[in-house]
């Protein structure tokens, strides 16, 4: 946590990197580590030295919300902004801690100490609320947690000294079933699919029935398949380790329990397609994950796990490197995944092609959610046939489930697919349970109708969200912060989505004041429309999820929010015409606007 | 059979330049064609002074002043089906390009420091309407049914709209003719 000037750092930064164009992004955060912020000279210089338009580094720059182009306070404050967050007392957290700091959201303090603000979902729904300071993620805040950050930083102690409590995350595993509760030595499904040679092991995989984890639940032998066949000799697996959905955070346990399956799990696939190189994109809130997966790759290096010749195998030469995120959601989208971790703004590519034949610098990849790679492990020791027995008919083996909100044991929970809402509610502890959020903000809200359905590929399928909400909570808040967090993440490259976004998050706020109209629920079910059908990726089409789902099934928490009127402005009519009246002096009858029409004569 | 009743038509220039009602009358000899189907209430074209019961009310130009807001909220009384026409009804427009600029200052730059004004003072006579502080598109301030972008539409694509809107079907302007400038 030194604070060297940007200048000390580019050498180190440019040398670490190798001038490659594609780490751009890294090269940024690293960069960035110097000064808190990217002086504009900093991305000139670093411009010049690659080669590269200046606009393209800016316009890197400022595409990523943890990289900044102003400056900041010494301590950037960051408050997890999801429903669950709020729920836990965010906001109250975050009152407290700008009345100590004397400080303001949004705003940097006067000495350039500290600045505030929220950000999206950090992943630590079980144990918020949470924040972030400079990246590193502190949970379960409450008074004496936020008065201990507050001293902290009015002392300037560099982060490196804070209590090592203070940012102590735990994983809360409260249900173990085939992945979570097997005992694997590392190297041990390597093995195994190595003994079956290639063709083999795609066998197996294909035979297990896995499908994707991330959440469209694409059947991942046909992906290496097709990646496999795809012309071009160098090759990619790429682990999406972005967990952006508001309420995931599976992933975040398995890279902190058991990283080995996750990077054994790449290696099996790459021995599957072919591959070379391995990435780990890594979302920037998990940062702190960092040290403790490169040791772990290190030591797998070490074993010959990694590197040439794996497992006695020559010509088996795979490795694996681990990207930084920069706080995008869309970046777990995995075209815009790929443009980021070649160094460029996160803007989803049209497809096709797809990643497998079209996907890392042009090479065939393989994208994979961190969950499935772990799967595979358990294919390779045990069979395909005997990981397809479990779950249903369309969805084999278990799920893990990210279990937050009102519940009395939120964590990480894995099950057999095919396990009813009901049951999840049941182990977990939930009372009087009104709503369940499944699949993040852009999943489906069940109501308790709907508890008998069941958590698989056919039904109710998820990446793992699974948000409870008890008789106390107003759907439509719910609703309403969801459709923020999309207008907030939207990436701004296709117009309905970054127009619609804002559009429907500006008429939710109208409702949440008070202020909408029967006109406003046809005008927001006008927008549902747009953004499903003239979206570029999947966050434009899922942006409406929350509002649709939440009007047709808790619709009188909209409709209680509408004034008795046929339609009313948004703004203050008469307050609009406060300033002519300064300036004319007026004040009589004419000078005055009623907010309501008089009803038709 | 009884011919079909005519069906009656108001049009209004809010905050707009007449261009898209002049761009109604480029309909050329579809005039005849349209004067068959309706008749005119209150409108440039016509002198009447208040809108009455009507099918359709079409609103150019975008919500700067009071007088826009009462006039707006009549033609949204009286009108089953409301139009926007043109960009700034559908958007502000042109008009909108003062919204950055605080109405204050435009006052006073217009009225009291202006060379040349041989008083120095904002008039502040109750028969004139107070400017709002923003422009704003008429669809913040009343309910809209149908929106036709354009500045101004052509002829063409109003005359298709509107035989669309006559005949009972959802208007659906197609590019080419659908434009937004
Ligand atoms: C907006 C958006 C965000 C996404 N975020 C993630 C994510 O954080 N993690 C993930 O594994 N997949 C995410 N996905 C799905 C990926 O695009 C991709 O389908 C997945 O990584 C493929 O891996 P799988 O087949 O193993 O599920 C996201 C998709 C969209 C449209
Ligand atoms: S739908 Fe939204 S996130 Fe996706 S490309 Fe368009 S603007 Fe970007
Ligand atoms: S849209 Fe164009 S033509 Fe119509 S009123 Fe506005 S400026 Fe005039």
């Amino acid at each position: 946590m030194t604070r060297l000037a940007w200048a000390d750092t580019m050498d180190e930064t440019l040398q670490r990197y190798g001038r490659r164009p594609e780490y751009l992004l890294q090269m940024l955060i690293h960069l960035q580590g110097a000064e808190n912020w990217l002086p504009p000279a900093a991305l000139t210089a670093l411009a010049g030295a690659l080669g590269l338009p200046r606009a393209r580094v800016e316009g890197v720059a400022g595409f990523y919300s943890f990289l900044h182009t102003r400056p900041v306070g010494q301590y950037r404050v960051l408050f997890s902004d999801n429903i669950i967050d709020r729920m836990a007392g965010s906001q109250a957290m975050m009152a407290r801690l700008c009345r100590n700091l004397w400080l303001s959201p949004g705003q940097c303090s006067e000495d350039g100490l500290a600045s505030v603000d929220f950000t999206s979902c950090t992943g630590l729904g079980d144990q918020g609320p949470p924040l972030l300071v400079n990246g590193y993620a502190i949970g379960r805040l409450d008074d004496a947690r936020i008065d201990a950050v507050c001293e902290l930083i009015r002392q300037r102690r560099p982060l490196a000294e804070w209590p090592p409590g203070l940012f102590h995350v735990d994983d809360n595993i409260r249900r173990r079933d085939a992945l979570l509760a097997a005992q694997l030595r590392p190297g041990q499904a390597l093995q195994a699919a190595l003994a079956i040679g290639r063709a083999g092991w795609m066998a197996q995989m294909t035979a297990s029935r896995l499908r994707g984890r991330g959440g469209a639940g694409f059947t991942t032998a046909v992906k290496w398949q097709a990646c496999r066949d795809a012309p071009g000799a160098e090759k990619v697996v790429v682990c999406n380790a972005d967990e952006g959905e508001p309420g995931t955070f599976k992933d975040r346990v398995l890279l902190n329990t058991c990283a080995d399956l996750v990077f054994e799990g790449m290696t099996l696939a790459a021995w599957a397609v072919g591959a070379q190189r391995g990435f780990v994109y890594l979302r920037g809130e998990y940062r702190s994950l960092l040290p403790a997966l490169e040791a772990t790759l290190a030591r797998r290096r070490a074993e010959g796990w990694l590197g040439r010749a794996i497992g006695g195998v020559a010509g088996f030469d795979f490795d694996i490197e681990i990207h930084l995120g920069a706080g995008a959601y869309v970046c777990g989208e995995e075209t815009a995944l790929l443009e980021s971790l070649e160094g460029k703004r996160g803007t989803p590519r049209i497809r096709p092609p797809f990643p497998v034949t079209h996907g890392y610098l042009g090479r065939p990849t393989v994208v994979n959610n961190v969950e499935t790679l772990a799967k595979c492990c358990l294919i390779a020791v045990h069979g395909g046939a005997a990981f397809a027995a479990t779950g249903t008919a369309q969805s084999a083996g278990t799920k893990l489930l990210s279990v937050s909100g009102d519940c009395a044991r939120p964590g990480v929970y894995e099950f057999p697919f095919g396990v009813t809402i009901g049951q999840v509610l049941e182990a977990c502890g939930a009372q009087d349970t009104i709503a369940v959020q499944v699949g993040g903000a852009a999943g489906i809200t069940l109501a308790p109708y709907e508890f008998g359905r069941r958590v698989a590929f056919e039904d109710v399928p998820t990446a793992g969200a699974f948000m409870v909400f008890d008789s106390s909570r107003d759907m439509f808040d719910v609703a309403h912060n969801f459709v923020r967090f999309f207008a907030h993440e939207s990436c701004g490259f296709c117009t309905p989505c970054r127009v619609g976004t804002a559009m429907l998050a500006d008429t939710l706020d109208k409702l949440a004041e008070g202020k909408g109209s029967p006109a406003d629920l046809i005008e927001i079910e006008d927008l549902d429309r747009v953004l499903k059908q003239a979206s570029h990726c999947g966050l434009g089409s899922a942006a409406p999820n929350p509002v649709l789902d939440g009007l047709q099934k808790f619709r009188p928490a909209f409709e209680r929010r509408l004034m008795h009127a046929d339609f009313s402005p948004a703004f203050d009519l008469d307050g609009a015409l406060r300033r002519a009246r300064q300036m004319t002096g007026r004040d009589d009858a004419g000078a005055h606007l009623p907010q309501q029409a008089e009803p038709p004569r | 059979m009884n011919a079909p009743r005519k069906l009656r038509i108001a049009t209004v220039s809010l905050a707009g330049c007449f261009g898209c009602h002049m761009s109604l009358l480029d309909i050329d000899e579809q005039v005849f064609a349209l004067l068959e189907r309706v008749e005119f209430d209150r409108s440039p074209l016509t002198d009447i002074k208040h809108c009455g019961p009507c099918d359709i009310g079409l609103v150019e130009g975008g919500v700067c002043n009071s007088e826009n807001v009462h006039v707006l909220r009549e033609f949204r009384a009286e009108c089953k089906t409301l139009v926007a026409l043109g960009a700034c009804a559908v958007n502000g427009g042109l008009p909108a390009q003062r919204n950055h600029i605080d109405v204050g200052r435009c006052l006073s730059a217009v009225f009291q420091s202006r060379p040349g004004m041989d008083t120095a003072e904002v008039p502040d006579d109750p028969e004139l309407p107070l400017p709002l502080d923003k422009v704003h598109p008429i669809h913040e301030v009343v309910r809209v049914d149908y929106f036709l972008p354009g500045c101004p539409p052509s002829g063409e694509a109003i005359w298709q709209f509107l035989s669309d809107l006559l005949a009972g079907r959802t208007p659906r302007v197609a590019s080419p003719l659908l434009h937004f400038d």
